[in-house]
């Protein structure tokens, strides 16, 4: 058994400054604490995660305290995908289309066991995992997960969305890897890598 | 579409007899068969096979060329009154032998009766039943349902498309016996070499 | 006339066409990513100006395959995935699963836990009327009122969470009964919403029941005759708002209804004020028939069949004795065999008649689990409700119909 060995890499390297001026990093502060405070979500809600996080909208848990309140239905004006609920392969290309529409900058969360990795639904239609399709930059789980958890999950993206530098030029690239690259492990190799369990993308390994 | 149908109310043909009450010594099978079952044995003769009593549900499997004027009978005399169709769905087994059956239940509110057909489809035949969509508006997406899961075709349903799954979904039917849980193909990034993708047609890379 | 999106999929948009002197045409897709739609429905208009001259629901961005599930896995595994269905009254979606099994086994559970399935079950069905009412009101523009219904929701997912453990998919019905005991305080906690939940409530149709914008939006719109509502199978408030009185828990007696004293709402003229006002009516009766039952209800007394090979042991003599201990394993692990057979048991869920039909085959796996649910057959009545109308009632007929996509893709 053993792993493969690994392919030759190929970093994406951030070089930051060695220092960066003063001016550079209260431009960031500001920058991130005006993004991360005022979170646009658009809420891609399917199915019981979303009624979760109408509650969490709703005056118990109320997410207008992040200034998360406006939920924007159209993509061209959010900034966090939430996507609370399982997707189907039948709505897999809806998603993928929300998520081309929203503009830069853009975050996803992923809300629930059934986004993250298709959930309690291993079967023939349903994704496994909405991160094949888009990326996800928090994975919430639970199912549905409460409030709180909804809201610790906000709290982490706030997080990751302050910690990020204006200076870094890949932030907001989206890449999608080039096979020559080595960022890329072909499946059969994902799944020599993760023998003997197996891995949620080779779904018919079971035969049933 | 509405003709000069005049809803009845529950119960209302039978009045002397008050709601059934919680039934809690229900036989298991052999019971009291619904008598609709009699009446459709005395009026299509060659058309019925047997009569199933489990739990005292009465089960009628009949001939399903002639299933159309079946139904129509059971939905215009006034004896009958099934004026309200509750499911039509279908059951495959996993004995080889076994025939498909495609099951309608049928209830009758004014009566309070509740009566479900069974038409049996041997292995080999073709899959294809009378649709019931002239007497019923609610068997539309019944049928189109039992198209799309089992690949049922009714005869002259409006308008026959996949409904729970994507239109050009080439899998099969997902709830016969040899489709596997998990579908036949594996699941692909987007835009990488690898078997056919299960993603809707046009997000594909050219 | 076509716009590249992203990756360059050119997408079709519809131009309107001149049919005749008078007539127009546009194909306008509405969904599934909208926020009127309840959850991903698809809805394909085609509009004259702003009148919807035709209309295609188009279901299935929401299908998971729940009916295969039920057929590779045991019958007490599938309760969760019952719970999925209809997520905004799960305790039903269980109560009616659990319902069909016993009815197959032949079994029923003892009367104490019939009397708290039974206040799980309404309660289940003000929290999902709670939903409609919110998501109903906030797409026809009356935002505060979802506000308001989801506080009172809060209570209810308390009143969950306090039985269960769970808020939102309960998978608190068993077979049998209930195998834990029912916790201290939850009769308090359930009589004391329902003390203030009636004010509440009033509090919603001072806000809208005389109210010149709702009653313009929803008075004359619609309207859906008796007849066709039959014939398009409706049930639940979609078929009483048309005024013909089927109700399951009248004709078809479950659990203990023949012996609480209540009402079933109706409607005269079929339209989306009248349904407003049965689901309204329903609630109150809701309400009353929870106190019924508390009353009702014995102190003490088992919660449980014990000596069923149906049902699971109790967790005392499984802990304690051989036997126990290895029908306890048998059940979990391989699973009760229920007799060869099939049977279709129908609730009156919140959203209408909610049917099982289980095949079995003697083992432990059925053959073919099926679910009727009601927002499936309910949504079909939508291009008939649409023809006609106009593009804004749209969303005030899909929200009148009341569906949950879970429910209606299974």
């Amino acid at each position: 058994m053993g792993l493969m060995p690994q392919p030759a890499t190929h970093a994406a390297t951030f070089d930051p400054p060695a220092q960066e001026s003063w001016v550079a990093t209260r431009l960031d502060f500001l920058v991130n604490a005006a993004r991360a405070y005022s979170l646009w979500p658009m809420p891609f809600g399917t199915a019981c995660c979303a009624i979760e996080f109408m509650a969490t909208a709703a005056s118990r848990f109320d997410i207008a305290r992040f200034g998360m309140e406006r939920m924007s239905f159209s993509p061209r004006q959010a900034d966090v995908l939430i996507c609370a609920g399982r997707v189907p392969f039948k709505l897999a290309p809806v998603l993928r289309r929300i998520w081309m529409q929203m503009p830069q900058p853009k975050w996803c969360i992923s809300m629930g066991a059934c986004a993250s990795s298709g959930g309690m639904f291993d079967n023939y239609a349903v994704v496994q995992g909405i991160d094949t399709i888009i990326p996800v930059d928090v994975y919430v789980p639970g199912c549905p997960p409460r409030p709180e958890g909804l809201m610790y999950g906000i709290m982490m993206l706030q997080e990751k969305v302050k910690r990020e530098r204006l200076s870094d030029g890949d932030l907001r690239h989206e890449m999608e890897p080039d096979p020559a690259s080595g960022l890329y492990i072909p499946p059969q190799a994902i799944d020599e890598l993760s023998e003997p369990f197996g891995n949620s993308i080779h779904q018919t390994r079971s035969g049933l | 579409m509405s003709d000069a149908f005049q809803p009845v109310l529950p119960g209302a043909a039978a009045p002397q007899q008050p709601a059934p009450a919680t039934p809690t010594n229900i036989a298991y099978r052999d019971g009291a068969a619904n008598p609709s079952a009699d009446a459709l044995r005395a009026h299509f003769a060659a058309a019925i096979g047997r009569t199933e009593v489990i739990w005292g549900e009465t089960t009628v499997y009949v001939d399903g060329a002639h299933l159309a004027d079946i139904v129509r009978w059971l939905h215009d005399d006034p004896a009958q009154r099934y004026d309200y169709l509750s499911d039509i769905t279908a059951v495959e087994y996993r004995d080889p032998e076994l025939p498909l059956q495609v099951v309608w239940h049928l209830r009758s509110l004014p009566f309070r009766r509740f009566l479900r057909l069974k038409v049996e489809i041997p292995r080999g035949a073709p899959l294809d039943v009378p649709s019931v969509w002239s007497i019923y508006r609610s068997a539309d997406w019944f049928e189109r349902e039992c198209y799309d899961m089992f690949g049922i075709t009714f005869e002259e349903h409006p308008n026959l498309r996949r409904i729970l799954l994507a239109d050009d979904w080439d899998e099969g039917h997902p709830l016969r016996k040899d489709y596997p849980l998990r579908g036949y193909r594996e699941y692909i990034q987007p835009g990488f070499e690898a078997p056919a993708p299960r993603v809707h047609s046009r997000l594909r890379r050219p | 006339m076509s716009i590249e999106i992203g990756e360059g999929t050119p997408v079709q948009i519809s131009e309107e066409r001149q049919l005749s002197e008078t007539r127009r045409e546009m194909v306008l897709n509405m969904g599934p990513q909208h926020p009127s739609t309840h959850g991903v429905l698809r809805v394909r208009l085609t509009l004259d100006g702003e009148v919807v001259t035709a209309c295609d629901p188009i279901i299935g961005y929401l299908h998971r395959g729940v009916e295969k599930l039920g057929e590779t896995h045991r019958y007490s595994q599938f309760t969760p995935w019952t719970d999925r269905t209809d997520y905004v009254a799960a305790p039903s979606n269980n109560l009616g699963y659990i319902l069909t099994v016993e009815k197959l086994c032949g079994i029923e559970a003892p009367e104490r836990a019939q009397y708290w399935r039974m206040i799980m079950g309404e309660l289940a069905r003000v929290a999902s009327h709670l939903v409609w009412l919110g998501t109903h009101a906030l797409d026809i523009g009356a935002l505060s009122i979802s506000l308001y219904c989801f506080r009172e929701r809060e209570f209810i997912m308390d009143i969950f969470e306090k039985f269960c453990g769970a808020r939102l998919t309960t998978n608190m019905m068993e077979m049998g009964g209930f195998a834990r005991p029912i916790p201290d305080g939850l009769p308090e906690m359930v009589r004391d919403f329902c003390a203030i939940f009636p004010s509440r409530q009033k509090d919603y149709e001072d806000i809208l029941s005389a109210n010149p914008i709702w009653l313009s939006r929803t008075r004359g719109v619609g309207i859906v005759e008796p007849a066709a509502a039959i014939s398009y199978g409706l049930t639940g408030a979609c078929l009483r708002g048309s005024g013909i009185n089927y109700d399951v828990r009248k004709a078809q007696p479950y659990l203990f209804y023949d012996r609480i004293d209540f009402e079933v709402p109706l409607g005269t003229h079929g339209d989306v004020y009248d349904r407003y006002l049965v689901r309204m009516e329903e609630m109150r009766q809701s309400i009353n028939i929870i106190l019924q039952c508390l009353d009702q209800v014995p102190s003490d007394g088992p919660l449980a069949l014990t000596q069923s090979n149906y049902v699971i042991p109790q967790h005392d003599t499984v802990l304690t004795t051989a036997e126990d201990m290895q029908r306890h394993f048998i059940w979990v692990i391989k699973g009760f065999s229920p007799p060869k057979g099939e049977v279709y048991m129908a609730i009156e869920h919140s959203k209408g008649e909610l049917g099982h039909y289980i095949v079995s085959d003697g083992s432990p796996i059925p053959y073919r689990m099926r679910l009727r649910t009601p927002d499936f057959v309910n949504l079909q009545v939508l291009p008939y409700m649409a023809d006609g109308a106009m593009l804004a009632d749209v969303v005030a007929l899909i929200g009148t119909i009341d569906i949950v996509l879970g429910s209606v893709d299974r």
